[in-house]
Order: structure tokens, then C-alpha cells, then sequence
């Protein structure tokens, strides 16, 4: 800092005293504006210690006089959304199925519903539009693992497969390679037989010698869960042997892969993360894709019978790989 | 004044001095209350430190720099609130050393990932992250896979926590290596002691790779417990002790 002021005669300007080697400084002022400008940033500071929380004290901190709180904001603006929904809601939540598939107004908010939180929560493992993965299962088909009436979607939903909800659906097929429950030669002849019982028969040409042998085998060790003639069995999560569609891939590689690892996939359980509404949401939604089946009536299981014939099947086998 | 400051101006060191000061009270009028205030220090029931599996698939996170494109922090803002769930409590990142919060978000925020989907998923996903989203841009990490968990260090890692006040106890630190091991072997030797050791961890193999544990199993154990430690359903978000 100078010790004296000194004016430059030439611009009329204070010098801030630094010199080097016979060149000075001038101490330009500030333009007003952007004095100006800083001196209301200091004002708006102090207003906004007041009005919002700001400065920490022994045990609180001043609340400032909007008693402003993100988080009293968002559970305001959560139970206005939910006051807005509540009334759609509730409809949606209380009808029965029949009741959803006739009213053209409940059904339009549930696929949009249903659509937004499929896209956010489901599409990642079934794919845009249900069109599903390798070990993820294809629900824009008419072929069902566990039932696809709105009811049975909505119950697997709620549960999971295979999930940590107490009431999870649950099967478990054998690795039949891997634990050396079968051998390899056997494990070839009961690939043989699954395809000559299949629609992929004709394109996978089976050697019927092998599925002869593979037949003794195939009764003994797998028609109790995917029955003797291989129609699969809902209630036990069995999938259907007939059909073209194969959820760990349809090659005889990948289907003897799945003799020998035995497979299966696990769902989250959605019951605690959804509200009832966006589950029947949800349901409705994927049994639209594609291959929803009607409600089965009153006291009779869904069955084998319910089960899509093998062309459509294929189409959609295809769509899956 | 103007000579008082020429003394700072002319001496260096007193000028880093100078500066040292005036910087510091502004980190200890900010940082040094929010140990104290009691609305700040939230306790939540359900945060319990991580398991050793655990504990090293976050080390892995870490090390393969997630955090540059996931954040762990739901904000409390009703978009993030409806696409990720509830917002994050400070108390869910107790025992984080450091806090993966995270700045910047290429891909989702990953602070409520845990039991979203399935260990194959994230398998999957992992190996090759398009196979099952078909927009993403994130890089394939197929190797973690193939990489056996060094698990020779774990003791250490625990006892920097320790260091760090997370409260594991002395059971849990002998057991550090048995336990990363067990977690991943449900039908272990170890599995029941492990469960008493860490009530309400999950213990599966991660990896569908029973016979090696890989650092597949630790990350995938990592991820799925993230934000599922404090039952939202008792918790009271809108009690007054609670809005913020």
C-alpha cells in the first residue's frame, strides 16, 4: 500500500504506490454497477438468514421465518399426488377383474399407469414392450409359467419368484449335470426326448434312438413337475415342454445347458414397494401385451388346458431371441 | 489500517498464516455445529454396518469409479422420490468411509437399488450391460467375474473402520475372512455363524458360480442391500423431530 497518495496527471487516476522499474499502477475504482450489484448480494444474504435456515447454533439451527423444509415440501407435494390419484386409485384397486376389462375409463388410467411404472421398474430385466431376455420371460406371448389371468400376473407381482417374500411363488428345477444326478449320456437322450416332444421338432430334428432312451428317463425324473406328456403344471411353476419357447434359448445346446444347470430366475417380491392400485395397474398392463388369458371360473384351477397351441408360440419364440 | 495490512502484504509467511485463519473460520462456523446439532445426528432403526462380502464390493465400487456416474442420494424432490422411492436419510450413510453420494448422474442413482432385481440381472447386466438394457452406455465389467475376491486384506479393512467408529465388534473382526467367504455359501460350514454374526444379512452365492467367490459375489452383495436397511414402512418421515 502506498504510504502517500499519489494522483496520475494524465488519467487523473489514484496509484496504488507499486512501481516496477518506473511503470505505476493505477487503483482504477470499481465500476458503479458492479459495486452496486455487490452491495445487493449482501443485502439479499442478510434477508435470506432470516427468511430461510441458516446459521447453526449450540443444539439447533435458526428454522428463519418461511420455517422453510424440503422435506415437509415433498411430503406435501407427495399427499397432493396422492390426493389426486386417490380417487382412480381406489376404483382400481377395488375391481374385480371383470369389472376392469368393461370400464373403457379405469382400463386407459390403468395402461398408462401401468405402462410409466413398467418402463421404470420392469422393462430392465423383460424388456421394452415384455419382449424379454435370455432367462427373463417374454410376457408379450400367450405362454405362461405361473398364469396369466390379471389375478395370477397381479399375485406374481405381489410375491415375487423365487424372492425373499415369505409367500414367494417357488420352484426349483434339479441341476441334473452339475450335481451328477443324471449322466452326461443320459442327459443327452432326455435333451433328445424334451425336443421330440416339442414344436421345435422340425427344426431340430431329433435322434429318436437317444429319445426313446431319453423317455425312460424323462418319466422317471422330470413328469412330475412338467407332466408325462410335457404340458408343464402351473401350480408348480413348470413350464410347458410342447411349445417353441425355451427361457434359457431354444438351441440344443442351450436346452441340454438347462438339463444340466437347471436354472431359474429370481423376481423381486413388488408388494412392498407398490401401492395395491399400481399393482393392478401393472397386471392389467402385462396381461395386455399380448397373451393375457381370461379370469378362470370360480374353483377351477388354471391348468395345462388354458395353454396356447405351438404356432403362436413359435412366432413368439422367435421374437425372444 | 492500511500499514497493518502492508506488514501481511511484505511477509509471506505471516500472509499464509493470515490466510490459513480467516479460511478456517468459515469451515468451523459451517462444519464443527452440525457434530452438535441434534437434528442433524438422525438415529434410523435398521442401518447396520456392512458385512466383509459387503464391505469389498463397495471397495470394488470404488476402485472401478461408479461413483462417477452414480450417485447414492435420493433427494427429497418429488420426481426422484417417485422414480427411485424414499428419499435418503443422512443415517443410511453412517458407516460410508468414505460417502458415495456422488455429483453427477450418467446413469440411475443407485441408492435404492438393493433387491430391485435379481442376482442374475445384475449379473447380466454387469457382463454386458446392453444385453439387457439396450440404450445404456455403460462400459461391460464381464472381468469382475472372472477375478477370484482377495479376501487376505479384510481384517484391514475392518480396522479402519473400526478406526473410523464403525462398530463392529470383536467377533466380527476375528471372523472377517471366514464371514467374506460365508456370506456366499448358504450351505457353508460357516453360513449359521455368519447369520448370527450379521442378522438380516442376505447369503447367497451372487455370482451363480458357487464353486469360486469372485468379486462378481462382492459387488452384486454390495448392491443389493443399498437403501434396504431402514423399514419405511414404521419409519415416521413426517413426524415434526423428522422435517427438515
Amino acid at each position: 500500500m502506498a504510504d502517500k497518495i499519489e494522483r496520475d496527471d494524465h488519467s487523473g487516476t489514484e496509484t496504488t504506490g507499486h512501481e516496477w522499474d518506473g511503470i505505476k499502477e493505477l487503483d482504477t475504482p470499481l465500476p458503479r454497477w458492479w459495486l452496486y450489484i455487490f452491495y445487493a448480494t449482501i443485502v439479499i444474504a442478510v434477508i435470506y438468514w432470516v427468511l430461510m435456515p441458516t446459521w447453526p447454533m449450540l443444539n439447533s439451527y435458526t428454522r428463519g421465518l418461511l420455517n422453510h423444509s424440503d422435506r415437509a415440501n415433498v411430503a406435501a407435494e407427495m399427499s397432493q399426488l396422492s390426493a389426486a390419484r386417490g380417487p382412480m386409485f381406489q376404483r382400481l384397486a377395488s375391481a374385480t377383474p371383470g369389472q376392469l376389462v368393461s370400464d373403457p375409463e379405469l382400463q386407459q388410467f390403468a395402461r398408462a399407469a401401468g405402462e410409466s411404472v413398467f418402463g421404470d421398474y420392469c422393462a430392465t430385466c423383460h424388456g421394452a414392450g415384455g419382449a424379454g431376455a435370455p432367462g427373463f420371460p417374454v410376457l408379450a406371448d400367450d405362454v405362461w409359467i405361473w398364469g396369466g389371468s390379471i389375478t395370477e400376473i397381479e399375485h406374481t407381482l405381489r410375491v415375487g419368484v423365487r424372492s425373499d417374500h415369505p409367500d414367494a411363488r417357488f420352484s426349483q428345477m434339479p441341476a441334473f449335470g452339475r450335481d451328477h444326478l443324471l449322466t452326461p449320456a443320459q442327459i443327452n437322450d432326455v435333451t433328445e426326448y424334451v425336443i421330440s416332444i416339442s414344436a421345435a421338432h422340425a427344426r431340430l430334428e431329433p435322434d429318436m434312438n437317444a429319445a426313446r432312451r431319453g423317455a425312460i428317463v424323462y418319466h422317471q425324473q422330470c413328469a412330475s413337475c412338467h407332466g408325462a406328456d410335457g404340458a408343464g403344471d402351473r401350480n408348480q411353476g413348470a413350464p410347458s415342454l410342447q411349445d417353441d419357447l425355451w427361457l434359457y434359448g431354444g438351441s440344443r445346446a442351450e436346452i441340454h445347458r438347462q438339463v444340466e444347470l437347471g436354472r431359474g430366475g429370481v423376481m423381486p417380491a413388488w408388494e412392498a414397494r407398490f401401492d395395491p392400485a399400481i399393482l393392478r395397474a401393472l397386471a392389467f398392463y402385462v396381461h395386455e401385451m399380448g397373451g393375457g388369458e381370461p379370469e378362470p371360473a370360480p374353483q377351477e384351477p388354471t391348468d395345462a388346458a388354458a395353454l396356447a397351441p405351438p404356432q403362436s408360440s413359435a412366432d413368439a419364440g422367435r421374437a425372444m431371441r | 489500517m492500511w500499514t497493518f495490512h502492508k506488514w501481511f502484504e511484505k511477509h509471506s509467511l505471516i500472509l499464509l498464516i493470515g490466510i490459513l485463519v480467516v479460511v478456517s473460520i468459515g469451515g468451523l462456523v459451517q462444519i464443527t455445529p452440525l457434530f452438535f446439532i441434534e437434528s442433524t445426528i438422525e438415529r434410523v432403526e435398521g442401518v447396520r454396518p456392512y458385512t466383509p462380502l459387503e464391505l469389498a464390493g463397495r471397495q470394488i465400487y470404488i476402485r472401478e469409479g461408479c461413483y462417477t456416474c452414480h450417485s447414492q442420494m435420493v433427494r427429497p424432490l418429488r420426481d426422484e422420490v417417485e422414480r427411485y422411492g424414499h428419499y435418503s436419510l443422512a443415517a443410511e450413510s453412517m458407516y460410508d468411509h468414505p460417502f458415495q453420494w456422488g455429483s453427477k448422474r450418467t446413469g440411475p442413482d443407485l441408492a435404492r437399488v438393493g433387491g430391485r432385481y435379481s442376482d442374475e440381472w445384475h449379473r447380466a447386466h454387469l457382463e454386458d450391460p446392453r444385453s439387457v438394457v439396450p440404450e445404456s452406455v455403460m462400459p461391460p465389467y464381464a472381468f469382475l467375474a472372472r477375478r477370484d475376491l482377495d479376501v487376505s486384506d479384510m481384517q484391514d479393512h475392518l480396522r479402519a473402520n473400526r478406526m473410523l467408529r464403525v462398530p463392529y465388534n470383536d467377533a466380527q473382526f476375528d471372523n472377517a475372512i471366514t464371514d467374506a467367504r460365508a456370506q456366499a455359501e448358504p450351505l457353508g460350514a460357516n453360513a449359521y455363524d455368519f447369520e448370527q454374526r450379521y442378522p438380516g444379512a442376505a447369503i447367497r452365492d451372487f455370482d451363480g458360480e458357487p464353486t469360486r467367490l469372485t468379486e462378481m459375489d462382492a459387488i452384486i452383495a454390495y448392491l443389493q442391500m443399498l437403501g434396504s436397511g431402514v423399514d419405511f414402512s414404521t419409519y415416521q418421515a413426517e413426524a415434526p423431530e423428522n422435517l427438515r
